[in-house]
């Protein structure tokens, strides 16, 4: 029984019969679960107990809901499929070939080509092709070149959560950048509360401090990763009230002014609270990618592994693909005379897993 | 199932009908009738197909209360809730593929042609494969 996520070609690593997915190197995101969870359980080990006896027993339960919000997040955003989309078949790619989708000659090859959309608000999109996922790129869709996918609504490659940041998983994104800030910010909080509240017992500010020096630890890591993660999410909270996404900052997609006219972004809904409800709470595709379906011997997926396109010549993707399509026709007349969709039929009705 | 079986793949011709990005990301498929199909199926009667897959997905992609609310509760819960509970999207799309499937029975495979979910393709094009011998 081979399952679908055996044949992606992405370089995502898969988990638990594909229930999971995160992106190709996970190092650094190990590196930020141990030092959460070391900031975490050095403050529960020596502030803890000394707060909850001072001051209130409500201090270490709010800290342990923060942060199991936090590791919930982080894993629900390295494990999620952030919007993978899937290749283009060889059918397709024959499809695209012979038909004027495009606004280009015939002549130039496919990658070469481009779709313009026109869109009700007067923008014009320019929709170009990959040559590794075969596919015409939808608007706001980027390929991330280390997942080697296109991933819709890419907002950035992460390497502290070593997944990438897209449609799908962005809001998880942001909660966990929110809970974090505040995780940090209340873990720095009772530390200077503890120094404090332990120099008034103690002689001197120095006796406190050798009392506690793991306060002291904890209070200089919230302090350095305070700045950044706060600023990274108030850099967010600004993103998704504009509705653009970080890929688009960076080019300046909709900063630019081109022919003279300042591009407006088309896909901001003109208000920021409405653009905030839309990205965080708004409607969730699920997976694309179906990726626990089982895939059987005479399933229209292409299992053999298409070729790189070469970008100037096209005459390796016309001799390729109708070799492609043969090979395919004589495995469906040697091995069967049904209805080759009648199986994708009976795939289709079971259940989907969604991540 | 006698007339599927003659729908083998090397008969077939494939065609696919692309998303219309003309009102944003949403998703939305293209509602003109494809020039393979000429002779084939009614016009009106494809269009209209499409036209319908378009108003569950119009409805899946719709900022209404009920998503709201269930997005609040998932978050509140720290997403877990998602693990167990289909969202009102996935709702939706498992009622367009039914729908694709009904309309395959009553209308489609009669005429030699056999539409797939368009989450086969990640939303991007409805695949249709026509027979040719007819």
């Amino acid at each position: 029984m081979v399952k679908k996520w055996e044949l992606i070609e992405s370089k995502n690593r898969f988990y638990c019969d594909g229930r999971c997915l995160s992106g190709h190197d996970i190092g650094v995101f190990i590196l930020a679960i141990v030092l959460i969870s070391i900031t975490s359980g050095l403050f529960f080990a020596f502030d803890c107990p000394y707060l909850t006896i001072r001051l209130s027993p409500a201090i270490p339960v709010f800290a342990a809901i923060l942060f199991l919000c936090v590791i919930c997040f982080i894993f629900r955003t390295a494990c999620s499929d952030p919007g993978i989309l899937p290749r283009g078949t060889s059918d397709e790619i024959l499809y695209l070939e012979r038909s004027n989708v495009t606004n280009s000659p015939h002549g130039v090859a496919l990658p070469g080509r481009t779709i313009e959309v026109q869109m009700h608000t007067g923008h014009v999109l320019q929709l170009k092709f990959c040559s590794t996922c075969k596919v015409f790129r939808p608007p706001r869709v980027s390929h991330c070149s280390l997942c080697d996918a296109c991933i819709a609504n890419f907002d950035h490659h992460c390497p502290w959560v070593g997944n990438c940041v897209g449609l799908r998983n962005y809001r998880y994104f942001y909660s966990f950048l929110f809970s974090l800030s505040i995780l940090c910010l209340y873990i720095l909080s009772f530390n200077i509360t503890n120094l404090v509240l332990r120099s008034q017992d103690k002689p001197s500010f120095i006796d406190a401090i050798r009392d506690t020096p793991a306060t002291i630890v904890e209070a200089i890591i919230c302090f350095f990763s305070i700045w950044s993660i706060g600023g990274l999410c108030g850099y967010h909270t600004y993103l998704i009230c504009r509705s653009i996404t970080t890929n688009e900052d960076i080019k300046h997609t909709w900063n630019s002014s081109r022919h003279g006219v300042t591009v407006k972004n088309p896909f901001s809904k003109g208000n920021g609270c409405v653009n905030c409800f839309s990205t965080l709470c708004g409607p969730l595709p699920p997976s694309f990618l179906n990726l626990r379906a089982t895939v059987k011997a005479d399933d229209h997926i292409n299992r053999v592994k298409n070729e790189p396109m070469s970008t100037t010549n096209i005459e390796p993707i016309i001799q390729y693909q109708p070799e492609d399509n043969r090979r395919q026709n004589n495995n469906r007349m040697h091995s069967t005379t049904i209805h080759p969709y009648s199986d994708q039929k009976q795939n289709r009705r079971t259940p989907r897993d969604y991540i | 199932m006698e007339v599927t079986t003659r729908l083998t793949s090397e008969h077939s011709i494939k065609l696919f009908i692309q998303r219309d990005y003309s009102e944003g990301t949403a998703v939305k498929f293209q509602e003109r009738f494809p020039a393979e199909l000429e002779g084939k199926i009614d016009r009106g009667k494809f269009v209209d197909i499409i036209r319908h897959v378009n108003s569950i997905y119009a409805e899946a992609e719709s900022l209404s209360c009920k998503a709201f609310m269930e997005n609040c509760c998932a978050c509140l819960t720290g997403y877990l809730l998602l693990l167990c509970m289909p969202t009102h999207y996935e709702k939706c799309v498992r009622r367009a593929a039914q729908y694709i499937s009904e309309e395959n029975d009553r209308t489609l495979t009669q005429n030699g042609i056999f539409m797939i979910d368009p989450m086969e393709k990640g939303l991007r094009c409805i695949e249709v494969c026509i027979s040719s011998n007819r």
